[in-house]
Formats: C-alpha cells, structure tokens, sequence
C-alpha cells in the first residue's frame, strides 16, 4: 500500500526532468523584468500571483511595450486558457476532495503537472491519496518556479542563451506524449493539432493555444465517430 | 497600475485552474465526452512542441537541416523505443547541442 508521502515524492521525481527548461525559463522571466523596467517586488508577484510561465513573458512585455492592460490581460486569459482542459481531465480524479482542497490543489496545475499526474491518475488505480502525487510535481514545480524566479531578479540571465536550453521545452512535453505514438488515432491527432499551431500561430493574443486544442479534440471526435461506425 | 493588472491577470488564471476541478464532476460529462478529453495531452503538447521546433526566434519556418529537426528527430526515436522521459530529452539535447557547438 502506498503511503502518502511514498505518492508524493513520485510526484516530485516524476516532475523532475520536466524542470530542466523551467529552470533557466524562471531565471531569464526574472532577468527580463527588471530589465524591461519593473520593480523586483511586481515581478516576483507575477510569478506568485499569476503563476504561468509563458503568460508572464508575454504579459511584462506588453505592458511595457505600451499596450493597455486590457490586452495584457486578455492575452494572459487566452493563453492559460487551456487549463479549463486540464481541468476538465483532472476533475474526475479530484472528485472525492473537500471544497477548500479542490480550490488549494487547482492553483498548482500546469502544463507540466498536468503531464505528469494525469498519466500517473491514468494508470493507477484511484484512492483518497492519489491526489499527493499532484501536490508533489506542483509543489516541486511550483517552488522551482518562485526561486528561479528570484535568482533571475537579482542575478540576472546566468544561464547563457547559447546553451540552447529553450530547445528543452518541446523536447519535455514530446517526452510525454511520445507514450502515445504507438497508438495510429492518437498520432493522427498530434500532426493535425501540431500543423494548426503553424497555421494560427500569428492571430492576435496567442490565440493558437487554444484554438488548435479545440481543433484536435473536435478531429478526435470525427476519429472516434468514424471507428463507432466501422 | 501594474499591480491591478497583475490581481485580475492572476484571478483570471486562477479562474482557468479551479472552475473545471470545483464545478464540474464526471457524472456530468458523457462516456464520449470523456473519451474525447482523454486525448487534451495529444492535442495541447503539439501545440506547444511545433511552434519551438518548427519556427526560429522570430517566428519564421526553419530549414530542414536545422539543429533543432535533427534533435527532435533524435528524441522521438529514443523516446519511442526506450519509453524512457529522462533518456528522450537528453537524447534531443546531446544532438542538438553537438551541431550547435
């Protein structure tokens, strides 16, 4: 029988490759701020408040591109938009938690604890502790992402960008979903989502984020349609 | 000023996060419904994994021969055979960083 702290401390480990790009992503967020003109306190509160990597950079840049708050805002809404699907998937496993800790653990989802526990929720079997291996990975991703974020505000980009860790980004969630490949209606899905992001990349609030999820799931649908009718 | 826009930027992701997970449960959702959500990872990975292999800095199309098609290449291969998360981003970064240096 798994303990919670054995569940936990999967999650911490299950997460740890992932945190490969976060790192030096949390530190250059930090380095932009301050170099973009924000004050240390407001950008450390971006990454405690809204809490979403990609969201922030685009965020500080606006805002001090001179756009409205207005776009900022709305940009960072569609961006971290695709969290309702995370959500959506995560709901059943979390069913059994109170209010408060439904509310508590929902702060700590993202792309990268998403990855990780939706794939351990999937293949093990649920009971009132499985929800530890969810608060492991955010728990470990989210204090990765505070101090990072701190070390970037008062040391500045250390890690060089030659080094070329933003390729570690793709390269962490392909290690997710590469589980999938043997499966032709899943692979089927990945190209027509992946070509639509290509598409819709340059319409206005990064809206492709979401767009080509809706896209891939509604061709999921006309998948599973067609293998009903076989 | 900033520090509103940061509160409703924040309150609006944290919307994102909790609305799903507090106001919608499983027996609200049909079997199909269900079925179709299991492919959300399949359908929001591309998306963040084509645009960071296909387009360069500023968002134009790579070549063919770019560092970054061999490494992803690389990975898939690895990723397929050793279904291993560690083994496949090490095997794209090792790749890529031997034809960038």
């Amino acid at each position: 029988m798994s303990t919670k702290y054995s569940i936990f401390k999967k999650g911490l480990i299950d997460i740890s490759p992932l945190l490969i790009p976060v790192v030096p992503f949390g530190i250059i967020f930090g380095a932009i701020g301050i170099e973009l003109g924000f004050s240390p306190i407001i950008t450390y509160a971006t990454s405690l408040i809204i809490f979403g990597g990609a969201s922030q950079i685009v965020f500080i840049q606006l805002l001090s591109g001179g756009a409205s708050s207005l776009v900022a805002i709305t940009s960072v809404g569609v961006i971290n938009s695709r969290h309702f699907l995370y959500g959506a998937v995560l709901t059943e496993y979390l069913e059994k938690l109170t209010l408060i800790k439904k509310l508590m653990i929902s702060y700590l989802v993202t792309d990268q604890t998403f990855a990780v526990s939706s794939r351990y929720f999937k293949d093990h079997k649920i009971n009132d502790k499985s929800h530890y291996h969810l608060l492991g990975a955010g728990i470990t991703l989210w204090t990765t992402w505070q101090l990072t974020t701190i070390i970037g505000i008062f040391l500045g980009s250390i890690v060089p960008d030659e080094w070329g860790l933003k390729f570690a980004i793709p390269l962490t969630f392909l290690a997710i979903i590469v589980n999938e490949f043997r499966k032709l209606d899943h692979v089927l899905v990945m190209l027509i989502s992946g070509i639509s992001s290509l598409i819709f990349f340059d319409i206005p609030f990064k809206a492709y984020i979401i767009i080509t999820p809706l896209i891939g799931l509604f061709s999921a649908l006309l998948i599973i349609k067609f293998k009903e009718n076989k | 000023m900033s520090w509103m826009s940061v509160i409703i930027a924040g309150l609006i992701t944290y919307f994102t996060r909790f609305s799903m997970i507090t106001f919608v449960n499983s027996k609200m959702m049909s079997k199909k419904v269900r079925l179709v959500l299991s492919y959300v990872p399949s359908t929001v990975f591309p998306a963040i994994i084509f645009p960071a292999v296909f387009f360069n800095d500023y968002g134009k199309l790579v070549e063919i021969n770019d560092p970054k098609i061999f490494g992803i290449l690389a990975a898939i291969i690895i990723g397929f055979f050793s279904r291993n998360v560690i083994a496949t981003i090490l095997a794209g970064l090792i790749v890529y960083w031997f034809l960038i240096f």
